[in-house]
């Protein structure tokens, strides 16, 4: 069958400068079709005479399953297959770390919106209908919902309900402070609420395998996960990138895939299916609601002696990536400080709430909200600046994690704190300016007197790349041969998700760097052609795809070497690579990449592995993580105490980023990054309640608008990372880690409350501001 | 595959046809609560009746005495210049509606028949008494808001009847709609809070938006404020700071919040006294 439209995976030619190489602002080869709305996006994806598919869900949180009757459904005109548990060809279930999770649910429902049946038919209105049709049997059960509780109840899944239970023990337990600290704080449920709801079209092949056009994060790990579903040997599972509206790690788990398989296989049809907007929120993963106790010890003079902590997350139903998720919560609970002493307890609890998973800081969000408020707690008994004491314990390089890891790589804490500190703070709220900038914005409730202004800081570390002996590596291919019009074209083939994080921008960069090539193609994404790339998140694509990329360039580099040298009959080692020419050192002769092309193509496919980690111990030691990310954020914010209503009015911030190879898609980072930070802060979050989700949409999912996003100033620190390829650490999950932090920090500043939970409501200001006042 | 029969009348009469011919048929204004309740699968009506094209439905007229706004005036026309003239509170109400693309679509006419609690123009439509014009198949009527709008998303409309047009009498002098919700822009109100106040009169009228199940009139805050306002106060109307105070219990009083995913009932008991006496603050000085 023809490929389909719209899938967003047509070869981008893009003719740049050379000059747009590693460093420079090169334009992103798909910027100009995103913005005037022409960019396929998977829901774009299109065939004909293709079908329609449609989930159904659970409406009930936990519930024994005593029938399902599919025929109704099936005795729907237009429709052509319905299917359930009972038609999975392969292995009932699938997960990123262990397959825990039923493709459809077949005995037990154990959250909110689980998957029974899939439905496709002629029609989207057909199969929504049909959907309905379908008679389920419940007997309802009593929802096990408190993580703290989950951890001590009877099991709700063979699997158990404590998913990991992780000690860090390190230097003297017994070591205590002259002052102590103490708090206890909460994080909510963050979506990623990704612009693009989950889509993708199914077609069924001739060898009797399938071809999956999907929005994804990483084509090959979807690609086993709904093979060994199907029962199919991998190969005969064939996975197309498709445009991608947005991930933040909502795409890291398999959400349609292995249905909208089983649909076009029984159907031999092509079959589409795409999520509605409050579909979406049942069909991810989210950000782990967390409860956290910390205990701070210090001397009077401010060194950090040692941090006690106990960190819950709530997993919700099914594993996903918590087990990862409680690994880097746990690391990271202490922030980026020296810590010579440390008892830390990490649990991940399966409830029977949403599943929860990966989202951008994965962890390190979390664990932040508590570290931070705690460094000001501990400031505010020393009578110390708060910057002052996190400068004073701020890691540096050499210095020991309390995982017992010696940071071997660069470490600009000092730096990225200062960088944030220096900023310029805004003036004061002007009386005579717009209402809007004022808390409560359009709502026009705040005069200029009903407003305090605060000043937060918050400091925040994170690993790159995957973890705890984990090879994630990249593989990139790359091929060189003559154009059309006799000039050098470079295509490039990775299986890397492009989900906006612009790594088809950087790929360009990296090969005119490395090949001074003005033509650079980009072949489609797909687990055809090339091996995996790994996963766009964790901050890791630069490094390892750009790595993968890297060493692909100069791979064919040595090679056009040796084919000059072959020419000039001298050793390769005469001969140098400058400015895309070849050079004899001895003559000063010149060879054109296209010239030592004439004969034949050259291609290769390399792969780029990090530096291997370790497992952590019983003890929670080990050399766990690659390389870590530090960054700071200073948050200035407009409080209206009386309403609890806001107005994050700036943020400041320092980055430790390595390099930039694409400077103005590090700001885009930065920027975005600290919009869904300050979402999670005050305003972000699923609430839910009985496991029962209350607010699928985007009416009542709050998401920060322009009116809710500050000014940004950024201030990047570039300390080349010594085994990063360019010395780029990944830029794109701390700004999200510690903005939050800083936000509330502020708010607290400003009304003098305790503010221990974000997202903070209105009334956690507005009443207790009230009983004080 | 049953798909919707959508009418596309060009008159009020027609549309009121069109209705009588489609019983279950939905009228669609702008769609902004309409369109959300399809898409989320809750409301899949046999037939629409299209009111993009009644041109008559988007008229408005302002008279000494009146204000009369066609149905069809969206949330742009009544934040524009000509309306916010003459009706400041209800043009501040629509700049609050959504994005600009919302208030490009939807309509008064439409806020008035889906009758949320949360209806962004309803608060100063009570406040100012408005009266809403219907059309059906025996000829029009006119109908007190508080009439219409009998409950959560329930109203006294016919299902073949039209809202043609909202009259509102002019008041001389200041008048206030403020709106709290959890995000500075695009958000459903958790309260809000008209206030308009009569300068010749001698009377201040106060209404609030989502703290009970439609929108409600606080009557007594009204009486004590009227009372305790010095109208012939050089550089006019002032009040002292206990009657303003008094004035925000008594609103509180009149609200019946509910708890929600949205906010709580004591937020919202809260937030309506403070910004019903930060709008009166800005009608009425405070006195010294």
């Amino acid at each position: 069958m023809p490929a389909p439209s719209g899938t967003g995976i047509a070869e981008r030619v893009a003719v740049g400068q050379v000059a747009d190489r590693v460093g420079a602002s090169a334009a992103r080869p798909d910027g100009a079709q995103k913005t005037r709305g022409e960019f396929a996006f998977s829901s774009d994806l299109w065939m004909d005479a293709m079908l329609w598919g449609k989930t159904l869900r659970s409406p009930h949180v936990a519930a024994r399953i005593r029938s399902i009757d599919t025929r109704p459904a099936l005795a729907t005109p237009g429709v052509r297959a319905v299917v359930t548990a009972a038609d999975v060809p392969g292995r009932p279930t699938f997960g990123l770390e262990v397959p825990d999770q039923p493709v459809f649910a077949s005995d037990l429902v154990r959250y909110h919106g689980e998957p029974l049946a899939a439905v496709a038919a002629d029609h989207p209105e057909t199969a929504r209908a049909a959907a309905m049709a379908i008679v389920v049997d419940y007997e309802p059960l009593v929802p096990l919902v408190d993580p703290d509780v989950a951890l001590e109840a009877a099991p709700i899944h063979p699997d158990g309900n404590v998913f990991r239970h992780l000690v860090i023990r390190h230097g003297d337990p017994g070591a205590t402070g002259d002052v102590v600290v103490e708090g206890t704080y909460e994080v909510g449920m963050q979506d990623q609420a990704f612009l693009g709801p989950e889509s993708g079209l199914a077609v069924p092949a001739e060898d009797g395998g399938v071809d999956l056009y999907v929005a994804t994060q990483w084509l090959h790990v979807d690609r086993d996960q709904i093979a060994a579903s199907l029962g199919l040997p991998v190969e005969r599972v064939r996975l197309y990138l498709a445009g991608v509206g947005g991930a933040f790690g909502g795409r890291e788990d398999v959400s349609l895939q292995i249905h909208l398989c089983m649909l076009a296989l029984r159907t031999g049809r092509p079959v589409k299916m795409v999520y509605s907007r409050d579909e979406s929120f049942f069909g991810h993963v989210h950000r782990h609601p967390a409860r956290m106790w910390y205990r701070h010890h210090a001397t009077r003079g401010g060194d950090l002696v040692k941090v006690e902590a106990r960190i819950v997350i709530d997993g919700g139903a099914y594993l996903s990536s918590s087990n990862a998720v409680i690994s880097n919560a746990t690391c990271f609970a202490p922030g980026p400080y020296r810590v010579p002493n440390a008892f830390i307890e990490g649990y991940a609890a399966r409830t029977n709430n949403p599943p929860c998973g990966a989202m951008r800081g994965f962890g390190a969000v979390q664990a932040c909200y508590g570290h931070e408020a705690q460094m000001d707690k501990l400031a505010a008994v020393l009578s110390m600046d708060p910057v002052a004491l996190r400068l004073r314990n701020a890691l540096e390089r050499y210095d020991r994690l309390v995982t017992g890891q010696v940071l071997t790589g660069a470490a600009p804490v000092r730096e990225v704190i200062l960088a944030a500190a220096s900023h310029p703070l805004p003036p004061p709220a002007d009386p005579g300016g717009s209402i809007l900038a004022l808390p409560g914005g359009a709502g026009a409730t705040a005069g200029p007197g009903d407003v305090r202004r605060g000043v937060g800081f918050a400091v925040s570390f994170k690993n790159v790349a995957y973890s705890e002996g984990f090879d994630d590596f990249a593989t990139a291919r790359l091929r060189l041969e003559t154009g059309v019009d006799h000039e050098p074209v470079a295509t490039v083939t990775v299986a890397t998700a492009e989900v906006g994080q612009g790594f088809v921008t950087l790929a360009q960069q990296i090969v005119r760097e490395e090949l001074g090539v003005r033509r650079v193609v980009l072949a489609p994404a797909s687990t055809v052609d090339v091996g995996s790339a790994g996963s766009s998140s964790a901050s890791r694509q630069t490094w390892m795809s750009g790595g993968a990329l890297q060493l692909a360039c100069s791979t064919l580099r040595a090679e056009l070497l040796v084919r000059a040298a072959e020419l000039w009959e001298c050793a390769a080692s005469q001969c140098v690579f400058d400015e895309g020419e070849v050079v004899q050192a001895a003559t000063g002769e010149r060879l054109s990449v296209q010239d030592l092309l004439s004969p034949a193509p050259l291609e290769t496919e390399q792969e780029f592995h990090h530096r291997p980690t370790k497992a952590l111990d019983a003890d929670g030691q080990g050399d766990a993580h690659v390389s870590f990310m530090f960054a700071a954020h200073r948050a200035v914010v407009d409080v209206d105490p009386d309403l609890g209503l806001l107005r994050v009015v700036q943020v400041a911030t320092g980055q430790d980023i390595g390099k930039a190879i694409n400077p103005v898609q590090v700001t885009g980072q930065i920027e975005g990054g600290i919009a869904q930070g300050i979402g999670l802060a005050v305003m972000e979050e699923i609430v839910v309640t009985e496991g029962r989700v209350r607010n699928p949409s985007f009416t009542d999912y709050l998401l920060p608008t322009i009116l809710d996003m500050p000014e940004v100033l950024a201030t990047v620190i570039e300390e080349p990372e010594p085994d990063a390829p360019y010395g780029a650490k990944g830029v794109g999950e701390p700004p999200t880690i510690s903005s939050g932090p800083a936000v509330l920090a502020a708010i607290r500043d400003a009304t003098g409350l305790p503010l221990t939970r974000a997202p903070v409501r209105p009334e956690d200001i507005a009443l207790s501001h009230g009983e004080t006042t | 595959m049953p798909v919707a029969r959508v009418a596309v009348p060009t008159t009020v009469d027609e549309a009121v046809q069109a209705l009588r011919e489609t019983p279950g048929a939905q009228l669609l204004a702008g769609g902004t609560d309409f369109c959300v309740e399809v898409n989320f699968g809750l409301r899949r009506p046999p037939a629409v009746v299209a009111l993009r094209r009644v041109r008559e439905l988007r008229r408005y007229e302002v008279t000494p005495a009146s204000v009369v706004i066609g149905a069809g005036t969206t949330y742009a026309d009544m934040g524009g210049p000509e309306l916010s003239s003459v009706l400041p509170a209800l043009a501040a109400a629509a700049r609050t509606v959504g994005s600009p693309q919302i208030r490009n679509a939807g309509t008064l006419g439409g806020n008035v028949a889906t009758a949320s609690p949360a209806g962004d123009t309803l608060p100063l439509l009570t406040a100012l008494d408005a009266r809403v014009r219907l059309r059906g198949p025996s000829g029009g009527r006119t109908v007190a808001l508080g009439e219409v709008v009998t409950g959560v998303k329930t109203t006294s409309i016919a299902p073949d009847e039209v809202v043609v047009e909202v009259v509102l009498d002019r008041r001389p002098g200041p008048q206030q709609f403020l709106k709290v919700g959890t995000r500075n822009a695009m958000v459903i109100a958790i309260a809000s809070a008209a206030v308009v106040v009569d300068l010749e009169a001698h009377d201040v009228r106060v209404a609030l938006g989502s703290v009970a199940p439609v929108p409600v009139r606080a009557a007594a805050a009204e009486a004590h404020i009227a009372d305790a306002i010095d109208w012939r106060a050089a550089g006019g109307p002032r009040a002292s700071a206990a009657a303003l105070a008094r004035f925000a219990e008594l609103v509180a009083d009149a609200a019946s919040p509910i708890t929600d995913h949205r906010s709580t009932s004591e937020y919202r008991r809260r937030a309506v006294q403070v910004i019903a006496r930060r709008a009166l603050e800005r009608c009425v000085a405070r006195a010294a």
